[in-house]
């Protein structure tokens, strides 16, 4: 089962290290990992998606409190979330694939951020599976480079991780 | 100590100087440790003070066992200091061996200055990368403001929750920065809050369960020594009238003499422990982990009409290798503590006709006499000497030892009555331990007596350290069950591998007697069971000399019972089956 967990960690040197070392240690697996400061620049926010048995997501969760500087975790797929990755696809964009880029652009609510004669690059955010699809959708033979951020989450409504 | 006035007046200290501070503060009695370029400053500083005693060992690696012995077998905290690069590397394999078995230990480490740090320095290496896995948790230190706050936290975290080792390392050019000194007073951190009261409700749901049980079993490990909680655990077994058994990391939690224990379980555990462990309906485990050595085959353990009772500080142990049906989460003392105050409360009994009818199969497997060995008049046997030990101290040394079969046999024939009197590496089974554990135990012991079991290829991992027993005159008992090979690793070729004994005979070994000898200390050599008495009584009255036995053995001589690798509890080889 896929899991994203949400992590608040102390924003101190080595602490993403420490996360990472966890899952590579315990065998664990990393499917995508975001982070980055929050509005509190002491603490950063930290999304990693992993799937594993229900067993392994415990002790996933368990081991990663135990870690000094994790301040909290919590497993969004508990409940229910907002899940959005960025995604920036340059694609090769000339003579008839021109205006079909254009249009499947549009269909994913696509931003063309940059244009030449010979390419689109294109913004899309989504969630993971929406920019599976953007992929799936265009000929794999014009796809010249792809860079995602990986999943961010966060709880709908009155769900709040804060300290 | 030198303080020097800053331009507005107040004292300034060098963090060397902090450094000795917050160990005085800290009420530390002895630091175990070895000089080199990057604490030198800190050396210095040592040099100057008279709060602590330091101990020079010979190798790094001796320095951090020496400081966790002392730990384990005092309610302290060992200390330890170490040099960059090759200092801290080989205090390495001390640090993971404390790691795994939950040992608060604080290492200070030395660095590179930060300025050099990543430019590929002398004796600079990555510490906090390298050391990440094994600790509890590590700082770099890059600013002397930070170093006292640092050494706080250091000493709180080692020592609450589930304990364990925290290294702190400190750039040279740190340790001779200066600033203001002040030893905070406490420490808060929003990310650590250890500990914790076990849950009222489960810890009801479990007296009630054990006193239902047919046929309870209490099992204990490390986490009743660790955390003091052998009274509350002899209270509550007497109260249930169950049997229980304890790891080889929770030996003398539980009196050894009692007619209650079982014994230990697991791989060389007792018949009548292993068997009790399986066939129980409530198993009651408290600070212990369901480690692969105590339980064997995880789906061989599991029984659908078993119920498990966990009491654990560390909520990562509990469900990680066996589902439980009642987890409490918490310092194993409180919640065994209010565990008896339900069952004083309730007025409630066991069932006593259960319990009668329990014992009777449990006697049954004890009459199995799963320990006996074959005497011999022409071989010592290596089993015969820590009985003897056992008898000429009346239970009552403090035994460390190291990892292979000398081990076993030190924990199945020495019948540890008092807890933190069994000094071992149980989760990281490093050879090389005993010595400078024995050393750690008897500098937190000075009037007791400290042997260590060992054998001859053990031992040779630190043998150096005699030289620092000479210099700091540390008069333990070295008890060498020599039999020429390496016998764990001998007993799985003999047993698995086709009697191809690669590798495992030791060829070229030194007279350890007159080793000893050219150490300074007294050594004797033992090659007939006749002298085993009068060699013990003899070196036990040497208060003041480390004496070295050096026990010729029986070369062939196996750990029984014995489960073999991925088996389950109830498959275990008997002596008597061979």
């Amino acid at each position: 089962m896929r899991h994203i967990l949400s992590i608040l960690i102390e924003n101190e040197p080595g602490a993403l290290s420490r996360v990472v070392g966890l899952f590579s240690a315990r065998g664990y697996n990393i499917d995508s990992l975001s982070v980055a400061t929050t509005e509190d620049t002491t603490m950063s926010r930290m999304t990693i998606v992993t799937h594993g048995s229900d067993e392994v997501i415990e002790q996933i969760t368990k081991q990663l409190n135990k870690l000094i500087e994790v301040i909290k975790v919590v497993d969004l797929t508990d409940g229910n979330h907002i899940e959005r990755e960025l995604m920036l696809v340059k694609v090769r964009a000339a003579g008839k694939d021109r205006d079909e880029m254009k249009r499947m652009a549009d269909i994913f609510r696509g931003r063309i951020l940059d244009v030449t004669d010979r390419s689109y690059t294109v913004e899309l955010t989504g969630d993971s599976d929406k920019l599976d699809a953007f992929i799936a959708a265009i000929e794999p033979g014009v796809i010249l480079e792809t860079v995602r951020t990986g999943a961010s989450g966060i709880g709908r409504g009155e769900r709040i991780l804060k300290i | 100590m030198s303080v020097t006035p800053n331009v507005h007046g107040q004292p300034q200290l060098t963090g060397a100087e902090i450094v000795v501070r917050c160990l005085a503060e800290e009420q530390v009695e002895f630091v175990f440790g070895y000089p080199g370029g990057a604490v030198l400053n800190i050396y210095d500083e040592v040099f100057k003070q008279d709060k602590f005693r330091h101990v020079l060992v010979r190798h790094e690696q001796a320095a951090v066992h020496a400081a966790d012995a002392y730990s384990r077998s005092s309610n302290k905290i060992g200390v330890c200091l170490v040099t960059s690069g090759p200092g801290l590397t080989n205090a390495v394999t001390g640090i993971a061996t404390a790691h795994m078995d939950s040992i608060p230990l604080i290492i200070i480490s030395g660095q590179v200055p930060t300025h050099a740090i990543g430019q590929d320095a002398f004796q600079e290496c990555d510490t906090v990368g390298i050391t990440r896995p094994c600790v509890k948790h590590n700082f770099l230190v890059k600013d002397v403001r930070d170093l006292a706050a640092t050494f706080k936290k250091a000493f709180y975290i080692a020592t609450t929750g589930r304990p364990g080792p925290v290294l702190i390392d400190i750039p040279k050019d740190v340790t001779a920065a200066s600033c203001r000194f002040e030893y905070p007073k406490d420490v808060t951190m929003r990310s650590y809050n250890p500990g914790g009261k076990g849950h009222s409700g489960q810890i009801k749901k479990a007296a009630q369960l054990l006193l239902d049980a047919k046929r309870p079993m209490i099992y204990a490990g490390g986490g009743v020594v660790l955390n003091d909680a052998s009274a509350a655990l002899v209270k509550l077994v007497r109260m249930l009238g169950a049997p229980v058994t304890t790891t080889l990391m929770g030996l003398g939690g539980y009196p050894g003499n009692d007619a209650q224990y079982l014994g230990m379980p697991g791989m060389h555990g007792t018949y009548e422990a292993n068997q009790a462990m399986q066939d129980c309906d409530v198993l009651l485990a408290v600070g212990a982990r369901f480690d692969d050595r105590v339980i064997g085959n995880p789906s061989h353990f599991y029984r659908e009409d078993r119920k498990i009772i966990h009491v654990d500080i560390d909520p990562s142990s509990i469900s990680k290798r066996v589902r439980v049906d009642v987890p409490i989460v918490g310092y194993v003392k409180d919640v065994l503590t209010e565990m008896i105050g339900v069952l004083e409360a309730s007025g409630k009994r066991p069932d006593a006709a259960a319990l009668t009818a329990w014992w009777t199969r449990i006697k049954e497997w004890q009459s199995r006499n799963c320990l006996k060995y074959k005497a011999s008049s022409d071989v010592i046997k290596p089993q015969f000497v820590v009985q003897k030990l056992f008898e000429l101290t009346g239970g009552d040394a403090f035994i460390t030892s190291d990892v292979g079969q000398h081990q076993m046999w030190a924990a199945q024939y020495y019948r540890f009555d008092k807890p933190r009197r069994w000094i071992n590496s149980g989760g990281l089974g490093t050879m090389g331990v005993g010595l400078p554990y024995a050393m750690g135990v008897q500098l937190a012991n000075p009037d007791a007596t400290v042997a260590c079991i060992t054998g001859e290829a053990s031992i040779q991992m630190c043998i150096q350290e005699l030289s620092t027993c000479r210099q700091y005159h540390i008069p333990v008992k070295i008890i060498n069950l020599n039999n020429r090979y390496l016998g764990m690793v001998r007993q799985w070729q003999e047993f698995f591998y086709g009697n191809r004994y690669a590798e495992s005979y030791v060829d070229a070994l030194p007279d350890f007697a007159k080793l000893a000898e050219a150490y300074g200390h007294r050594g004797l050599r033992i090659e007939r069971p006749g002298d085993v008495e009068g060699a013990l009584r003899e070196a036990l009255q040497q208060k003041e000399k480390l004496v070295f036995l050096d026990f010729i053995t029986d070369q062939t001589e196996n750990v029984y019972p014995m489960i073999p690798g991925g088996k389950g509890l109830t498959e275990m080889i008997l002596a008597e089956e061979l």
